[in-house]
């Protein structure tokens, strides 16, 4: 391994090529989207408070060496059905959204306990497990909120019922609830309104996160993440420790979830939770993040260069190529495309990191051998 | 003969219980008012119609790339082929095998760009895939949009320009190979023999194939990488060659696809195709690095079966549909199970 401090310019851009690119993107498409400036910062500041939180759940299992938890979707899942009950009883007001987290944090510890100990059985393979486990819990989510909702599980509100007598709507209105969090505390800065409350919320889950990361379990989990081997050697139970990761991701993801449907107003039921896991990896990615190393710093860089790239290229693709569609597809292909190109960035590096560690311990003779088998 | 048990073993729970689900279904479908001959006509079309996209993942699982999530790019080839050949007015088999040779360089091309990718990014090929596959998906969307297609039955009506989201093939290549010595029986029933035959000639081919040299080289790429480099066959150029067909034979599949369903599927279609594909062969008995045609034959008739029969008996029974449900759970769990598993054997 390399350990220069002075870092060359090719290693910066390699580092942050992701980054530079969306930068330059995003700023070129401002223009053509006759945007006003104004607009577009309320838009991003709207947007970080409704994302941040969902964005922070993923940092604990990449410190664990899990990769990006893209079974973050089983805590989404999980908060949903959290505000549908709170819908049900009829909870209104930051009030609900409280009983919403309460009813959603003990099916979103099922559920992490769950995802942590499949995760746990596919080791090496985290990532496209959880991806496939958020489907699989999703068919099981809508068979419960389509099938057992209102008929086995009583729900009094029948305005919130399919007319055929049980399973929950397409979409609810979440008018009790809406942007309760965001609206106790407005604060009117110029043109621009800040909701104060939700984001003293994600500042002191950032500070959880930094405590979080000097206890003993954070250790841990660090530790666990640079070599599962190492760990269990110094007596480190790995396998629960990664589990602990999970479950706590899926919970704040629980959390994230309510506060971004809170923000919306309205929850798509058998839908809402599909992107969740896109958006905040995608976010996270942008923000300068890899599989393995992320800072606070990446969520927030993230959220802002997604979103504003979210909010200018529908109209700028309407403006250059006279169709909205081009943007809207546009804009997907730069969120698949930006996962795609880390994933593929950080697996190359890792791959080069192996080759190198091995030709330096063969010595010079073989120095440049291909790297086969570095990864069987 | 080897005894229950370790047959059971070596078979899975998942797939057995899936059998005999199967066969209740066939066996309580008379019962519920359910035409059985219409139904197993429906379940055979419907084998024929995905078992090539099944069968295109076998040389990437055998090379151990693992399952091939970005097949999307093979049926992107396939998608631009078809659209070619509708373009340029071809009908029947001409039509058809038309559609065939259009997607050909395509499917190639970006076979070859994806597999040298892949060889990039050993160990992570997965995830990767998956996300090669989607934002490609994305990237042609915006093509079908803004390509030079200009056939009248292709672009959209007021506009003059851009694809539709479905194209019908009605008057080009309709279920050219379906018809073909197709057989009737009754009203219901019909044996599609030209599509099972065209399945049944790939199959072969493709067994064939992993008994040549290259294809004994590439499952030797598979099973043992560093083996593999001992005995002198580059790794690399294996995984590419399997990429190449796997992604070329998901071209072939979704025009054997299109001449059955009768319609060219453009946009975000290709990217849901993908996991029903890879569900079908994990049903089969294959795991994530080992397949064989056994498993591709048994896996799509048991996972297309599970789809024709579940929507018609089930409700039925329960007056409701619930298809789309089951049907998540099954393909994904099927999936989750074969991810999970290897793990368990290697321990």
């Amino acid at each position: 391994m390399s350990a220069t401090k002075k870092k060359s310019l090719s290693t910066f851009l390699s580092e942050y090529a992701v980054v530079i690119i969306f930068v330059l993107f995003t700023l070129a498409a401002i223009a053509p989207s006759r945007l006003s400036i104004v607009y577009i910062v309320q838009e991003v500041i709207t947007r970080l408070g409704r994302n941040s939180f969902l964005v922070i759940a993923l940092l604990l299992p990449i410190y664990a060496g899990m990769g990006l938890n893209f079974g973050m979707t089983l805590g989404a899942m999980a908060g949903q059905i959290g505000l549908i009950f709170a819908v049900n009883f009829g909870v209104g007001d930051w009030q609900g959204l409280v009983f919403a987290s309460l009813v959603g944090l003990p099916i979103s510890i099922l559920l992490g306990w769950v995802c942590g100990s499949v995760m746990n059985r596919a080791k090496g393979r985290e990532m496209v497990t959880g991806y496939i486990l958020a489907f699989f819990i999703s068919g099981i989510y809508q068979f419960f909120v389509l099938y057992i909702m209102g008929s086995v599980i009583p729900i009094r509100n029948s305005a919130i019922l399919l007319s055929r007598g049980y399973g929950i709507r397409n979409t609810l209105n979440l008018e009790s609830v809406r942007q309760s969090l965001d609206t106790i505390f407005l604060l009117k800065a110029g043109p621009f309104s800040i909701p104060v409350v939700t984001f003293a919320i994600i500042a002191l889950l950032c500070i959880f996160i930094v405590w979080f990361k000097r206890t003993k379990l954070g250790q841990d989990m660090r530790a666990v993440g640079q070599d599962m081997a190492v760990a269990e050697a110094a007596g480190i139970p790995v396998e629960k420790t990664r589990i602990i990761a999970i479950i706590m991701s899926t919970v704040l993801a629980c959390v994230g979830q309510i506060i971004f449907l809170q923000n919306m107003g309205n929850l798509m039921t058998y839908s809402s939770h599909d992107q969740t896991g896109f958006f905040a990896v995608a976010a996270i990615l942008v923000g300068g993040a890899s599989v393995t190393r992320v800072s606070i710093a990446n969520v927030f860089i993230g959220v802002i260069l997604l979103h504003a790239m979210f909010i200018v290229s529908p109209l700028a693709g309407q403006n250059l190529f006279g169709s909205a569609m081009v943007g809207e597809y546009f804009r997907q292909f730069i969120g698949y495309g930006v996962i795609a190109l880390s994933l593929v960035l950080y697996a190359w590096k890792a791959k080069k990191a192996a080759s190198n560690a091995r030709s330096s311990l063969r010595g010079q003779a073989t120095g440049n051998g291909n790297g086969n088998g570095g990864q069987a | 003969m080897r005894n229950m048990k370790e047959f059971i073993q070596e078979f899975g729970w998942p797939r057995i219980i899936i059998f005999f689900f199967l066969i209740s279904l066939f066996v309580l479908a008379p019962f519920v008012g359910v035409r059985l001959d219409a139904s197993i006509s429906d379940v055979l079309n419907r084998f024929g119609q995905y078992a090539i996209l099944v069968l295109a993942l076998v040389p990437m699982i055998q090379a151990g790339c693992g399952l091939n999530f970005g097949l999307a790019l093979g049926i992107i080839a396939g998608l631009l082929g078809s659209t070619l050949s509708l373009q340029f007015e071809l009908k029947g088999f001409m039509g058809f095998f038309g559609a065939i040779a259009f997607a050909t360089p395509f499917a190639l091309l970006l076979g070859y760009g994806y597999g040298k990718l892949l060889n990039k990014v050993k160990g992570e090929e997965m995830t990767i895939a998956m996300y090669v596959g989607f934002s490609f998906v994305m990237l042609m969307c915006i093509m079908w949009l803004v390509l030079p297609f200009n056939s009248p039955t292709m672009v959209w009506g007021f506009a003059g320009k851009g694809l539709r989201t479905t194209i019908s093939v009605e008057y080009y290549w309709i279920k050219i190979l379906n018809n073909f010595l197709a057989i009737r029986i009754g009203r219901f029933f019909v044996f599609p023999t030209g599509l099972l035959l065209f399945v049944g000639f790939c199959a072969f081919c493709m067994w064939l194939f992993l008994r040549s040299k290259t294809g004994t080289a590439m499952t030797a790429v598979g099973s043992n990488p560093d083996f593999a480099r001992a005995s002198g066959v580059s790794s690399d150029k294996m995984r590419t060659i399997s990429v190449v067909i796997s992604t070329y034979l998901g071209a072939v599949g979704i025009i054997v696809y299109q001449q059955s369903f009768g319609f060219i599927q453009l946009y975000t279609a290709p990217s849901p195709m993908v996991f029903p594909a890879v569900a079908a062969i994990l049903i089969g008995g294959a795991s994530i690095n080992k397949a064989s045609m056994v498993n591709v034959l048994v896996g799509t008739f048991l996972f297309q079966g599970l789809l024709t029969m579940t929507p018609s008996v089930i409700n039925s029974i329960l007056q409701t549909d619930m298809s789309e449900v089951i049907r998540m759970i099954v393909s994904n769990g099927m999936i989750l199970y074969a991810l999970t598993r290897k793990m368990k054997v290697s321990k």
